[in-house]
């Protein structure tokens, strides 16, 4: 420990394709990307400088709680968020900037090679419309089938995905699925045009836990079989343990921690995200060991705090001046394991 | 469905029979014996024999409840009985005035859903707009202008007026032209005026008729797509792919229809059988003008006779407006729970 | 190195969220500028009401013999009635007239409403369908051939026409009530209620319809507006009070045959109608969308 403090020298991010399965191209790159919403109550202050590379074949997590801003994040990938002011930043796909894109560009890109899928698929798929109709629309619009041609790639989508009796199940509407098989439905949908990547945002938040395997396992198997990436967007930790290559951590629209899964829940650099792992119960441990919550809530994103924003609940800002100054800048770990905080883990954490 | 269907006409039935059988009995409650009042009214001196012969004649003597069954009994035989005050069936006045009923409603129906859904889309889409904020005053006081006096208004600035200071003819909709033309020939496929002289009794009672439930359409019909503008599938329409125009018409529009179709297929029934005030303000022979008066004269028999026809057409229209909500609404089960 | 300390937020519910639905409405309600200009002018009609005496120059018999059927001037600012009679004077009272009735007749329909709609949704069974086949009968008849219907037999006179009103207000009451205590009942606190043995009444008094109030509250507001239409309706057709009360409906039927030569004579009656029926859906609108969490309109 030093008396004298120097944070770690702010460092542009050096994202090496290394790990895991990305051994595949670079598809999506996000560099320093900013965006705020312009409300009546202030500048919300949704994504504050995030970068990040997705590669074919990968499986990217991203992790945080409600309004860290992962969803918007994703979103803005997409631009699907009419009232988002992108301040800086690049979002490049296969080495172009989507935000220089017009929007017939981007509705190209969109459905055709990047395909989302929502949390909620009650809410998400339009309730009037059969299920078969809402999943061939795809190969519609961006393929020029014809109605009778889209069905029956529909159909055989459903069938990809697990959906038993596809062809009866096509001529159903939404509220006739169960939970499970609608985000299977949403999943079709989705991949119906083979998208180069994938963007889940939250898709098994809504399900019962036994569903969520299934449907997690569906993704999986889609990926491979379609050989796109995937940015799975989440805060449920334990799903991201078992699926993910890379990951990272955000906070209050902060990039706070950037890494393999393995670097991330073994060698964690962030307090934020060894509060994460801390509040997670453990089935199989000690089971005497307290589950210790993040103190404290989230902060408005209006009205940040200053410097780093997780100070007010962090166990280890102590040193004044620093963590409550000065913003942290993404810090090498080691071997591109990053992290936002002015301290190494080996400085802050307790020996 | 069928039996939705059938099951909902054996509750109406009942239903039907109590609202006439009311309206039967309150008519007991009234002052003024009936046959005095047929007669020319008290103060004209009747003749006590010619009260008798009218009494026997329409059966006003028999105790209530046998003039209740006897008047029941010829209504199943399709006999609604004979007008009090003119010498005329109640079934004949039914055939005279149900036709321009019809025709006015219908009209005004047409408006209304075209104008009202319209205007209604249209101020959802350019939110905040100038356009949108003018479309909201416009509507609300629209809706708050009661139809016997938007009516005279427009005839004052269409009959009056063009009439007192001599604007050319294709222009007045004139003042003598707020009666309702009378002969069969001058309607074409029975819904359209056969020629320009036509069109102009027609235009100002149907667009007052259709004043008020436009106005409640079109705001309706805003707030619905403004919170399917805000659904979570028209985002994901849009990450399909979709460009503005067709998440709106393919993904929005249905969704948003819904309520408002409710809305205007129950304001049909209404506005076909019970436009009294617009009849009153245009001297237009419909239904509505006809009861209304009939009540005023204590004609009993087409009181009761047009009334019955109302409120048949009335549960027609209603049920007809619940199944095709079904067909609309592929979530909603008729006779059975809703999901959960 | 600093303790874990809990941070422990006390915050009762009922309190913070009693007192703060209210008050957080009236904020919602006043950045909603149509529904202030409705909210003001209805002020403006009510004080007109209550000190019609003092505002009228004129009483509403008083005759201006010779001088019927004239255009607005000095004298008579909106000008005089077919029998020379000034008109502002008698729209003024006829202020009164419609906030009497739109008032009263509202009041009725909303206690009896509420009433049945209350035992209709929490008892069920036998009373709810009586109660609901009762409404049925009632609106398988034209809402206006009814009114004039009740309007005729009760006679023709204000009392009669809130009688008709509130009877034929209390209908549709009923049944968002009943839609609303439904919903209600199944909620938790509701059994909680009936396991600590309170009794029915109690419950759907004390406990139910306090919860319930946002969509009567709305309703009964625009409930207002409508009755005030329906009684000009009815008084136009002359089935409500008779001359020489200065009801504006009336006033603009008997205007009717004046209109090319004195048009004032239903315009101004016809205004005053209007004004008063859109303050209130300004007013309407302005509530719904600050009682609504949903509807946030930015």
């Amino acid at each position: 420990m030093t008396d004298q403090v120097s944070p770690g020298a702010p460092v542009a991010p050096k994202l090496a394709s290394r790990h895991g399965s990305g051994s595949g191209e670079v598809l999506l790159s996000v560099r320093n990307l900013e965006a705020v919403f312009e409300t009546g109550d202030g500048i919300v202050h949704a994504v504050d400088g995030i970068t990040f590379d997705v590669h074919r074949g990968e499986i990217f997590a991203i992790v945080g709680e409600s309004g860290s801003g992962k969803s918007v994040s994703a979103m803005t990938v997409m631009g699907l968020l009419p009232t988002i002011k992108v301040r800086s930043g690049e979002i490049l796909w296969k080495g172009e900037n989507l935000l220089d894109f017009d929007e017939n560009r981007m509705r190209r890109i969109r459905g055709g090679e990047i395909a989302m899928i929502f949390q909620d698929p009650l809410t998400a798929l339009n309730p009037v419309h059969t299920v078969g109709r809402q999943v061939a629309e795809m190969a519609r619009i961006h393929d020029g089938l014809s109605k009778k041609d889209a069905m029956k790639r529909a159909i055989e989508t459903l069938d990809l995905v697990g959906i038993p009796e596809p062809a009866k199940r096509a001529a159903m509407h939404p509220h006739e699925f169960s939970g499970g098989m609608r985000q299977r439905a949403m999943i079709a949908m989705a991949i119906m045009c083979k998208p180069d990547l994938l963007i889940a945002d939250e898709p098994t938040t809504a399900l019962d836990v036994t569903v969520q395997a299934q449907v997690l396992e569906v993704l999986v198997d889609i990926k491979d079989e379609i050989d796109s990436g995937i940015v799975l967007i989440t805060h449920d930790l334990g799903v991201v343990a078992g699926l993910a290559d890379q990951m990272m951590v955000m906070y209050a629209g902060n990039q706070v921690e950037f890494g393999t899964v393995d670097e991330i829940f073994y060698e964690t650099a962030h307090p934020y995200t060894e509060g994460l792992l801390n509040s997670i119960p453990d089935l199989v441990g000690d089971h005497s060991k307290p589950l210790i919550p993040i103190k404290g809530s989230p902060p408005s994103l209006i009205n940040r705090p200053s410097g780093c924003a997780f100070h007010p609940r962090c166990s280890y800002a102590r040193v004044p001046g620093v963590c409550s100054e000065q913003e942290p800048k993404l810090r090498d770990e080691g071997q591109g394991h990053m992290s936002a905080c002015h301290f190494t883990s080996v400085d802050w954490k307790p020996q | 469905m069928t039996a939705y269907i059938i099951r909902r006409v054996l509750i109406i039935i009942p239903t039907i029979f109590c609202a006439i059988s009311f309206l039967f009995f309150i008519f007991y409650v009234l002052p003024g014996d009936p046959a005095t009042l047929i007669a020319g009214g008290a103060d004209r001196n009747p003749n006590p024999i010619q009260i008798q012969q009218i009494n026997d004649r329409y059966g006003l003597d028999d105790p209530i409840l046998t003039q209740f069954a006897n008047y029941w009994k010829a209504v199943l035989q399709f006999d609604l009985g004979t007008s009090f005050q003119r010498n005329q069936s109640v079934n004949d006045i039914l055939k005279d005035r149900a036709p321009n009923s019809i025709r006015l409603g219908v009209w005004a129906f047409t408006i209304e859903v075209i104008v009202g859904i319209s205007i209604g889309l249209f101020s959802a889409i350019r939110r905040y707009s100038l356009a949108d904020k003018l479309t909201t005053i416009f509507t609300a006081v629209a809706s708050a202008i009661p139809v016997f006096v938007s009516g005279y208004i427009l005839q004052y600035f269409f009959a009056v007026v063009p009439e007192k200071y001599g604007w050319p003819e294709w222009m007045q909709l004139r003042t003598s032209g707020i009666s309702a033309p009378r002969t069969d020939e001058s309607w074409f496929l029975f819904f359209i005026p056969s020629g320009p002289a036509q069109w102009r009794y027609l235009v100002l009672p149907a667009i007052a008729l259709a004043g008020v439930s436009t106005a409640l359409a079109a705001r309706m019909m805003r707030g619905s797509m403004l919170e399917v503008l805000g659904a979570d599938y028209m985002r994901t329409a849009k990450a399909k792919g979709l460009n503005e125009r067709q998440v709106i018409s393919r993904h929005g529009l249905r969704n948003a229809m819904l309520p408002v179709v409710t809305l205007l297929g129950l304001d049909l029934g209404t506005v076909v059988g019970a436009a009294v005030l617009t009849e009153t303000v245009f001297n237009w022979p419909g239904l509505g003008s006809a009861i209304a008066e009939a009540v005023g004269d204590r004609d009993l028999p087409v009181v009761l006779g047009l009334t019955l026809a109302v409120v048949v057409v009335y549960a027609v229209v209603n049920l007809a407006v619940d199944v095709s909500y079904a067909w609309f609404d592929p979530r909603v089960r008729l006779g059975g729970g809703e999901d959960a | 190195m600093s303790n874990l300390d809990t941070e422990v937020v006390v915050n009762s519910p009922e309190s913070t969220v009693a007192t703060s639905l209210w008050a957080d409405a009236w904020k919602q309600f006043k950045r909603n500028k149509l529904a202030l200009v409705g909210l003001g002018f209805i002020v403006f009609v009510l004080l007109t009401a209550v000190f019609a005496d003092l505002i009228a120059p004129y009483s509403i018999t008083d005759r201006d013999v010779g001088r019927s059927r004239e255009g607005p001037s000095g004298d008579h600012w909106f000008g005089t009635d077919i029998i020379g009679r000034d008109l502002f004077s008698r729209v003024v009272y006829g202020a009164r007239v419609s906030m009497k009735i739109g008032l009263a007749a509202t009041s009725i329909a909303l206690v009896v409403g509420v009433i049945f709609g209350a035992l209709a949704g929490y008892i069920g069974k036998f009373v709810e369908s009586a109660i609901m086949r009762f409404i049925d009968v009632f609106l398988a008849i034209p809402y206006i051939i009814l009114a004039i219907a009740i309007a005729t037999v009760f006679g023709k006179s204000e009392n009669s026409v809130i009688i008709v009103l509130g009877f034929t207000g209390w209908l549709g009451v009923a049944r968002i009530v009943r839609a609303s205590f439904l919903q209600l009942k199944k909620q938790e606190f509701v059994e909680a209620a009936q396991a600590l043995g309170f009794g029915r009444v109690r419950i759907m008094f004390r406990h139910i319809l306090p919860n319930a109030l946002q969509p009567i509250i709305v309703y009964g507001t625009i409930a207002i507006g409508s009755t005030i239409l329906s009684e000009a309706a009815l008084s136009f057709l002359g089935v409500g009070p008779q001359d020489p009360t200065p009801a504006w409906g009336l006033m603009v039927s008997q205007g009717r045959s004046d209109l090319a030569n004195a048009p004032h004579l239903l315009f101004f009656p016809g205004l005053a109608i209007a004004l008063t029926v859109t303050a209130f859906v300004f007013v309407g609108d302005g509530l719904r969308d600050a009682l609504d969490p949903k509807l946030k309109d930015r």
